[in-house]
């Protein structure tokens, strides 16, 4: 392809954070007037890489070129004054404004605020079917009527760049239709599209372009003409699976929590999660695979009493708990390893051995009647510290001061502690290190072995498959699928995870 | 999904002109309620042009302390160190007006004092990130300290001075319209049922009133129009509802807040200089007992809008100054009260809302049954009114207040994306 | 280990210090501004206090500091209590007014009016915890409204039912407890019930500390999110807690109130603004039992000395109220800079670390 008719070209980039190699090696080329499908797994590095490129962060490495010339973007400024535009998952408008006040915010200078802004929304709406009306507070707009603003805002800056950020996980079907049908008209009219996404269909159905990502970089191009769901599932999960252990099960008969029929909605009434039935037997690990922000963590909190479900009912052993509060589960017997440790499982800034309290307050050996316990406290905190490996200068440092790895192994070695009879592990070894992640797997395993239950949530198909004994998958907030770890393909999860086929 | 085209402009300007007509129509009703009550009681002390001019001065210093509020809170910062910045502002007044014989020196005095304190605020919450809340706590510990201290440094040895207080301060210009004065007086004096109650308050607003009233009513119009017609305005409402936004399209909101800040402080400043140099014959130490709290009640009752702000502090400096007159007339306000509550009632019940309906039921028939029962009502208690009126407002009208998204919680560069 | 904890406790004195600091020098400043001795002033005020102002000191320092750990109280979970005022003017009003009533004699009634106090301010702050926690008003604004509604209503209830003398009117006086005059008696009494400062000082610590209630409200006031998940109430510990911390401040001026003043009289006997000096302590002290001890004796110290400025220097003894609003502000101001250099710290050590760690997954 000639130089002219690419819009956007990233070379080498690479960008590192305390802990973490978010992005290196990346290479990507838009060219001028397409769609290109930026697509992988959570936390393969794509939000990374579209913040570099809209000047939010700065890449360590790597160069980038926009229309022929090399830039340095410091700010998103720099960005916008290089035609290149955002819109972020999570919106960036202010609720109590008004669309129009919205549109023109910082870009004030191009048309004023009044009536030369108001032809030019009216010009942009109408030349690409938006229908926004610009007087009306961005409060009472849906959605899809925000993502359009979005969408618009951009343009309204004269960007012909625009970065979209997993634009459909917020749209209902009929929804996505009309977006790609806007997403269409943009391309005729010049512009060129970065679409994050990890849902295959979709990225078929718009993109002319597509790039994988998998781990921090780019691992493979694709033409959408040619490829199939299945092959793109595989270059996105990659095509080794560990396959499972050969350990013996050690699932047993007896029922240790039953979710029948539960159903939650939000506040507007939306359903978050939808008929969720489950059972996991002492002994047995319960894997629930599914793209993030498929109901995942309302499941969990609705275990854990933070939610109450709207309908159906949970029994712990035989005992009807859906209405208790999460002390009361947690006194039950309920451990509980959270999906962010930092606002769920952590006091970042208290000791140790207060952290070891931290979700049972009122259990041995950490209290005595309405007394902490400090001496059986710290005691213990030095047991988990030996038995988990937890790696500290000691029980009083603060727990900010631990590496994830660490404060992960305290947290694993307190709710394994006082012999729960069901364990919760929403992401156990999420932005751990390699030793602390084996570590954990072993803890689980041996914990099972114990006649433990375990609802693992989890992200990472090796994990899953190497700890379960049943896989789910979870979509939009239904359970849709289940596999055996010992025969399931990366494809058929990919493809039931993505809503691709019924399993 | 169906996407509703509506490409006329139709819906928004009738919303806008549905919304004046309310206003028009509420305050319409609220005069004839009042004008009702004043002829059944026979009070004609309630709307007499005294009262409302009393009123009036009684209202200026809680309207540029919530006026103060509205920019500080409209960019985000939460400012309770009001009460300190207006104190700040009543030595100003004094200090610069007796030295230089202007009260607009001592105007502009006030606001430089009042700024001083927003600018401790806007260090402590903007740039160093601190407790919105403690920081206007220490702002007001401050601003009382320096004001006792610096007038008893300043004042003592002055003609009218002395450790605590300063008189005959030079006071701005009163100013009278000739022909519709004495026209509107007339009319007034006639008692007649709504033209006399609004003869009244016309009588007020042109007779012997202060130029520095009109200057601080102007105030309020300015800030309206800076605030929601103007880039500069957007910009700094933009702040208090979304930084993050703002930042990632090039708003540069530190300098807004700054911005506000300083302008709330000022505005408050010029609020403690009314009281030194109008509402008074004088400064004192402590003079403003409290008013900054009140405009911040007032802005919150006015729903963080200039024109709920004017309802409100006209409300609470009406009931403030009603105190100091007549105790028949503060009885005949138990009926007003409980007759506009039974009126919203009828309101909510129209709308099937009964709950909120029931809610107000209770205040507005104890009130009816108070009045009936008593003669006269202890005069502590139309001081509490602003008080008692915002915790009603907030408990059952938490839904219809609309903050700013932002309001109050701490923003830093770079937390965007 | 240990370099860390030295470290620790160095960087947490760090803040007061400073704090301390700079407040001496806008002091300073302000006086010479007006054009008055600044040493002249620190020399009077650094006199070694003369045994009645050490009694004064300490019978001061004992109020401050309860006020202090009612607004603690509220502050270590996160819940402004600006209402103290309010609370203790109501609590005092009333515990006088039964006091005085004489139900009751001897031990039997000075018992019966600390459990009033503690109710009546209890019952007023726990309004704006019910309002917070059913209708979402902010207890910042509703404890403000409540504190005017408070001392308008003490206002009314005095004039109503109190005893009227010339021009003032108070409420009927009661016995005084005798206290302790480790001086001679024209030196003054240090009052009986500041034995309630110590009190609640060790019990605000043991509740803190020792308790799963303590445990609570401080993980409350680090995250709510992370209490949340750990099984705490949010609805009840807010209701507690704003009712706890109104509870003590209803015993704030107690030991004046059978100490010395045994009677209420709002501008005569009753010592007004002790709500508002305790919240500045409890944010000078850091909400720590010992740190708010050290800012109350810095307090009272500041504000019984004051009294010599009159005699000895034409610095009015108002100058300290500037001293410790500026000593607040600067030590929140200077609390969080450290914090962000401490973060930075952090940081920097765990950049450190990873370059030798093993590359995890993004």
């Amino acid at each position: 392809m000639t130089q002219e008719s690419v819009a956007v070209e990233l070379r080498g980039i690479g960008k590192r954070f305390p802990g973490v190699i978010a992005n290196h090696d990346v290479d990507l080329t838009i060219r001028v007037g397409t769609v290109h499908a930026l697509i992988g797994e959570n936390g393969a590095g794509k939000s990374t890489l579209m913040k570099i490129l809209y000047g939010v962060q700065k890449p360590d490495d790597g160069t980038i070129t926009i229309n022929g010339h090399a830039v340095v973007l410091k700010t998103p400024t720099d960005a916008i004054e290089n035609g290149v535009g955002m819109v972020f998952q999570h919106f960036m408008l202010a609720d109590n404004l008004t669309v129009l006040e919205n549109m023109v915010l910082g870009a004030e200078k191009l048309h004023g605020i009044g009536d030369a802004a108001r032809t030019e929304i009216a010009r942009i709406s109408d030349r690409f079917g938006f229908g926004l009306e610009p007087d009306v507070l961005v409060e009472k707009l849906g959605v899809a009527d925000r993502q359009r603003l979005e969408i618009a805002k951009v343009l309204y800056r004269g960007a012909r760049i625009i970065i979209l950020d997993e634009p459909t996980a917020v749209l209902v079907p009929q929804e996505v239709d009309a977006l790609f049908a806007n997403l269409r008209e943009l391309k005729d009219a010049g512009n060129s599209i970065l679409f994050i996404s990890h849902k295959l269909d979709e990225v078929l159905d718009i993109s002319d372009d597509i790039t994988v990502m998998r781990r921090g970089t780019t691992v493979g191009t694709a033409d959408p003409r040619t490829t199939t769901k299945l092959q793109l599932a595989e270059l996105m999960v990659g095509s080794e699976l560990p396959s499972p252990e050969t350990e013996e099960s050690t699932v047993t008969d007896t029922v240790q929590l039953t979710l029948d029929d539960v159903s939650l909605a939000d506040e507007f009434g939306r359903n978050l999660l939808t008929s969720i039935s489950l059972q996991i037997r002492r002994g047995e690990v319960l894997g629930i695979a599914g793209v993030e922000g498929n109901g995942q963590a309302e499941l969990v909190e609705t275990i854990m009493g933070m939610r109450i479900p709207d309908t159906g009912r949970i029994l712990l052993g035989t005992e009807d708990v859906t209405n208790w509060h999460t002390r009361e589960l947690r006194e039950a017997g309920i451990g509980y390893i959270p999906e962010d440790r930092h606002r769920h499982g952590l006091l970042l800034d208290a000791p140790l051995w207060e952290n070891r309290i931290l979700g049972h307050q009122t259990q041995a050996p950490n209290a005595k009647g309405p007394w902490i316990n400090r001496s059986g406290a710290r005691k213990d905190t030095d047991r988990i510290m030996a038995e988990y490996d937890v790696r500290a200068p000691g029980i009083d440092t603060p727990a900010r001061a631990l590496s994830g790895g660490n404060q992960q192994k305290l947290i694993v070695g307190r709710e394994m502690s006082g012999d729960p009879v069901l364990l919760i592990a929403s992401h156990p070894t999420r932005g751990v290190d390699v030793g602390a992640q084996s570590a954990i797997w072993d803890h689980i395993k041996r914990a099972r072995r114990a006649g433990l239950a375990v609802l693992l949530i989890s992200a990472d198909l090796d994990e899953l498959i190497g700890l379960s004994d049943t896989i789910q998958v979870i979509l939009r907030g239904r359970l849709v699928g289940s596999f055996e770890p010992a025969t399931v393909t990366p494809q058929d999860l990919g493809s039931a995870m993505t809503g691709g086929a019924a399993a | 999904m169906t996407t509703t085209t509506i490409n006329a402009p139709g819906p928004v300007s009738r919303v806008r002109n549905a919304a004046r007509a309310n206003w028009l129509f509420i305050s319409l009703g609220a005069i004839a309620l009042v004008s009702l009550v004043r002829i059944v009681t026979d009070t004609n002390d309630l709307t007499s042009p005294g009262t409302i001019r009393a009123a009036i001065i009684a209202t200026c210093p809680i309207l540029m302390a919530g006026l103060g509020g509205l920019w500080a809170e409209r960019a985000g910062v939460v400012n309770i160190g009001l009460e300190g910045q207006m104190i700040l502002g009543t030595w100003g007044a004094a200090y610069f007006t007796y030295h230089s014989g202007s009260p607009w020196i001592g105007v502009l005095g006030a606001a430089l004092l009042g700024m001083v304190g927003g600018l401790l605020h806007a260090v402590a919450t903007v740039t160093f990130g601190v407790d919105h809340i403690v920081s206007g706590v220490a702002v007001n510990l401050i601003g009382a300290g320096v004001t006792t201290y610096l007038a008893e440094a300043t004042f003592t040895d002055l003609e009218g001075g002395g450790p605590r207080q300063l008189i005959g301060l030079k006071a701005p210009t009163d100013v009278t319209i000739p022909g519709v004065s004495d026209a509107a007086l007339n009319l007034a004096d006639k008692h007649w049922f709504f033209i006399s109650d609004v003869a009244s308050f016309v009588a007020a607003m042109t007779t012997r009133i202060s130029l520095l009233s009109l200057a601080i009513f102007a105030l309020v119009l300015l800030s309206g129009l800076l605030l929601w017609r103007t880039t500069f305005g957007l910009r700094l409402r933009s702040c208090g509802e979304n930084p993050q936004a703002a930042e990632t399209l090039g708003v540069n909101v530190y300098r807004y807040k700054y911005v506000a800040v300083l302008v709330s402080g000022a505005l408050a400043g010029i609020g403690g200089g009314f009281l030194a140099l109008v509402a008074s014959s004088g400064f004192s130490t402590n003079q403003t007992n409290g008013r900054g709290y009140i405009g911040l009640a007032a802005m919150i009752f006015g729903n963080w809008r200039p024109g709920g702000l004017l309802a409100g502090a006209l409300t609470f400096g009406y009931t403030d100054s009603l105190r100091l007159r007549d105790t028949h007339a503060v009885h005949s306000l138990l009926l007003l009260v409980a007759v506009a509550l039974l009126v919203l009632v009828v309101v909510r019940l129209v709308r099937r809302q009964v709950a909120g309906a029931i809610a107000m039921a209770v205040p507005g028939v104890a009130l009816l049954v108070w009045f009936l029962a008593t003669d006269s009502v202890p005069r502590d208690f139309t001081s509490m009114t602003p008080y008692v009126t915002t915790l009603f407002v907030l408990a059952l009208g938490t839904q219809r207040l609309r903050m700013p998204a932002a309001d109050g919680k701490p923003y830093r560069k770079g937390s965007a994306g | 280990m240990r370099t860390f904890n030295l470290k620790a406790i160095g960087l947490s004195l760090v803040a007061p210090a400073i704090a301390i600091v700079v407040s001496l020098l806008v002091t300073t400043l302000v006086i010479a501004a007006v054009g008055s001795s600044p040493s002249d002033f620190w020399s009077t005020m650094f006199e070694v206090p003369k045994p009645r102002s050490r009694i004064d000191i300490i019978n001061q320092t004992g109020m401050i500091y309860i006020a202090a750990v009612a607004a603690a109280i509220g502050f270590r979970m996160g819940l402004f209590n600006i209402g103290l005022e309010g609370q203790y003017t109501l609590a005092s009003y009333a515990a006088a007014a039964f006091a005085g009533g004489a139900y009751l004699s001897g031990f039997a009634n000075v018992a019966v009016t600390l459990l009033i106090a503690i109710a009546v301010g209890a019952a007023w702050s726990g309004i704006a915890g019910v309002l917070r926690t059913t209708r979402g008003v902010s207890e910042v604004i509703s404890t403000i409204m409540l504190n005017s509604i408070a001392i308008t209503l003490v206002g009314y209830l005095l004039n109503r039912y109190g005893v009227h003398e010339g021009n003032t009117v108070r409420t009927t006086k009661i016995d005084l407890v005798t206290g302790f005059s480790p001086y001679e008696d024209r030196d003054g009494q240090i009052w009986t019930l500041t034995i309630i400062a110590v009190l609640v000082g060790v019990g605000f610590w043991l509740l803190l500390n020792k308790t799963r209630f303590g445990f609570d409200l401080r993980a409350s006031g680090q995250s709510d999110s992370v209490a949340k998940a750990s099984g705490v109430n949010p609805t009840r510990m807010i209701i507690t807690a704003m009712a706890l911390s109104g509870g003590i401040a209803g015993l704030i001026w107690m030991p004046a109130l059978f100490g010395k003043a045994s009677s209420f009289g709002l501008g005569t006997s009753f010592q007004a603004g002790l709500g508002f000096l305790g919240i500045a302590v409890a944010l000078l002290g850091r909400n720590r039992p010992l740190g708010m001890l050290f800012g109350a004796v810095l307090f009272a110290f500041l504000s019984v000395k004051s009294n010599d400025l009159t005699f000895a220097t034409d610095v009015s003894p108002s100058i300290v109220q500037i001293t410790q609003g500026v000593a607040v502000l600067a030590v929140v101001i200077a609390y969080e800079v450290v914090r962000r250099w401490r973060a930075q710290l952090e940081q920097r050590a765990v950049g450190q670390d990873l370059v030798t760690a093993t590359e995890a997954p993004a």
